[in-house]
């Protein structure tokens, strides 16, 4: 994509808040960085993995213990939630990549069942009511995260808006790098075919190890800024249903494309917010979009529009 | 702590009752992988949709159709509600799943997922979350009897033995009949099996319709344990998941061992160590991955 479009989507992202209730701009960026740290994975590695609410909830809960009862900086709660999860994904990836296709999603949405056990019981997670109150703190000990400006009459937090989003950028750099990179060419030739990768030389277990150690830690990041933007570490955020709403925001926006995740992440928010109302009825809207989705569309929105332009986005 | 023979021992035969449903579940799944290539996300799903027929069976159907007295009683829900329920996966493999045999595997995945949601969600809408009581169990099931080293229950029981005999009846018509030689050369190889005329989609279609009526027969048989709930199949899902990566699905008698076991197992953690009782099948999923990683009875290189 050429860089026109980088700088619309970045000046887009810095007026957001001005034009869109910012809390609702942040879970938008933190649930699209997790949705671009899935989508390396199933979209560049060819690994679907169904239990990537274990590293997003996971750090929540780290992040939101360091910053509350540790007291540590927010920046240092993030850190320790990304770092936290980047361990846990390489335990998990290396027991997951033992088996193929199948095997491996349903051997990830089990080993996250475990984190959702020790979420639920462990004495420091708070069990069914999670970690509330989690403070929003100062950045660096300096820039007030808490803070709100009074712009044209509406209160603003841009403070912490500017932190999620500057993280955000990182996380997608990251990402965007990781794909363009000549690793990022292995995990695509093992995505395509994995016997051929390995024929030529390549140790196809450790490229996969480290995607998913990478993905995982950008997932755990994502989750780590959602526990302060919601003061909140939750149960919900360690359950198949977020591991499940992750793969259907990709798939939504379309698998293997850089801007499909952010569309579906975008999607199934809004949808999330403006039917709210309904109350559980959304379990069923979502589970028919999953399955529209797979029968008619299986590119994605943003594969689809790649398709009619002819050219990858 | 004490730990007695006999506490062990009931424990164990608790867990046995719970291995039971993780056999019929797993071994689902297993038949409908052999042949359709698909993780059937939505079995714990149509679990819990066979438990609720037999509910509504009980408590609604009567008033629904005009006729106040009439109730569905367990027997004859332990023959509808697989019916019924093989029927809607009929439908559903043959609007649906029809359609993605062509693709990537993983699809198949995320279709039965959508569907799971779906079913547990109108579910949920509807019904309380923490369950209902289905007291429809028959008379001749109450009380308990005497296995000569504890007293057990009777109705635990006639689900343990009604159980292997599904189990195990399924069991030998795949592996020791004609049809089961159709299936298991389907399995193998498709096309040549279509070229000797065989009707393969329908193969197909009727396997994955059994598939799922086991789990709705798995349902009807849970009712009267646990309470009827929307959420009943999707914690039974993930954990059959981890009983059908630790014995592989490639073999039927595999999936249906694995399941007793694992059972027995999680019943004597209670006895030994409570706490870890919820997790120990995740825990020697664990192991079993270390150790030998295509699974315990698995063909996979």
């Amino acid at each position: 994509m050429n860089k026109y479009v980088w700088c619309a989507l970045i000046l887009l992202g810095l007026l957001a808040p001005f034009v869109v209730y910012p809390i609702f701009m942040m879970k938008l960026l933190c649930f699209a960085l997790f949705a671009s740290a899935f989508n390396l994975l199933l979209g560049y590695t060819g690994l679907l993995s169904f239990g990537h609410a274990a590293f997003f909830g996971g750090a929540s809960y780290v992040t939101g213990y360091l910053v509350k009862n540790s007291g540590l900086t927010p920046e240092l709660g993030v850190l320790g939630g990304t770092l936290f999860a980047a361990l846990l994904g390489y335990i998990v990836g290396s027991l997951a990549i033992r088996r193929q296709g199948i095997y491996f999603a349903m051997v990830t949405l089990a080993l996250a069942q475990i984190v959702y056990f020790v979420a639920l019981k462990a004495p420091f997670t708070g069990g069914e009511d999670g970690l509330q109150g989690i403070p929003r703190g100062d950045l660096f000990g300096l820039i007030n995260l808490g803070h709100v400006y009074h712009v044209g009459g509406s209160p603003l937090g841009l403070n912490l808006y500017y932190f999620v989003f500057v993280m955000f950028c990182l996380g997608f750099w990251v990402i965007h790098r990781t794909i363009h990179s000549p690793f990022g060419q292995v995990l695509k030739a093992i995505r395509e075919n994995e016997p051929r990768a390995v024929s030529l030389g390549y140790k196809v277990d450790r490229f996969k190890l480290i995607a998913f150690v990478i993905s995982a830690s950008l997932a755990g990041m994502a989750g780590s800024l959602k526990s302060l933007v919601f003061q909140l570490a939750s149960l919900t955020d360690v359950s198949w249903h977020t591991s499940g709403e992750v793969v259907l925001m990709t798939l939504l926006g379309g698998v293997g494309t850089v801007l499909g995740p952010l569309a579906g992440a975008f999607t199934v928010v809004t949808l999330q917010s403006e039917l709210s109302s309904v109350g559980s009825w959304i379990t069923v809207i979502i589970g028919s979009i999953f399955v529209i989705c797979v029968l008619l569309f299986r590119r994605g929105f943003i594969g689809e529009l790649g398709r009619l332009l002819k050219r990858s986005l | 702590m004490d730990i007695s023979f006999q506490m062990v021992m009931s424990q164990v035969m608790l867990g046995l009752n719970n291995g039971v449903f993780y056999a019929i579940l797993s071994l689902g799944l297993a038949v409908i992988f052999g042949l359709l290539n698909i993780v059937n996300f939505a079995h714990g799903a149509l679990y819990m949709l066979g438990a609720y027929v037999a509910l509504l069976g009980f408590t609604s159907l009567g008033p629904l159709l005009g006729m106040p007295d009439f109730h569905l009683n367990y027997w004859a829900a332990l023959i509808v509600s697989p019916l019924v329920v093989g029927a809607f996966g009929i439908v559903v493999e043959r609007t649906m799943l029809r359609r993605l045999y062509k693709f990537d595997h993983l699809y198949g995945l995320l279709l039965t997922f959508g569907l799971a949601l779906i079913i547990q969600g109108v579910f949920t809408n509807f019904f309380n979350v923490s369950g209902d009581p289905y007291e429809a169990k028959p008379e001749i099931l109450n009380g308990v009897v005497n296995l000569g080293f504890m007293m057990f229950p009777k109705y635990r029981l006639w689900v343990i033995v009604v159980s292997l005999l599904v189990c195990f009846g399924t069991w030998y018509v795949i592996e020791r009949t004609k049809l089961g030689s159709y299936l298991r050369a389907g399995t193998e190889n498709p096309e040549l099996v279509k070229a000797f005329g065989v009707n393969v989609p329908l193969m197909i279609t009727l396997t994955y319709g059994y598939g799922v009526a086991l789990a709705a027969f798995a349902g009807v048989l849970a009712a009267p344990i646990y309470s009827v709930s929307p959420v009943m199949g999707s914690e039974m899902i993930i954990t059959v998941f981890a009983v059908v990566v630790i014995g592989g699905m490639g073999s039927i008698m595999g999936s249906i061992v694995t399941g007793l076991l694992l059972g027995m197992v999680e019943g004597f953690t209670k006895v030994v160590y409570a706490p870890a009782s919820s997790t120990v099948i995740f825990l020697i999923m664990v192991i079993v991955l270390l150790v030998k990683p295509a699974g315990l009875f698995g063909k996979e290189s």
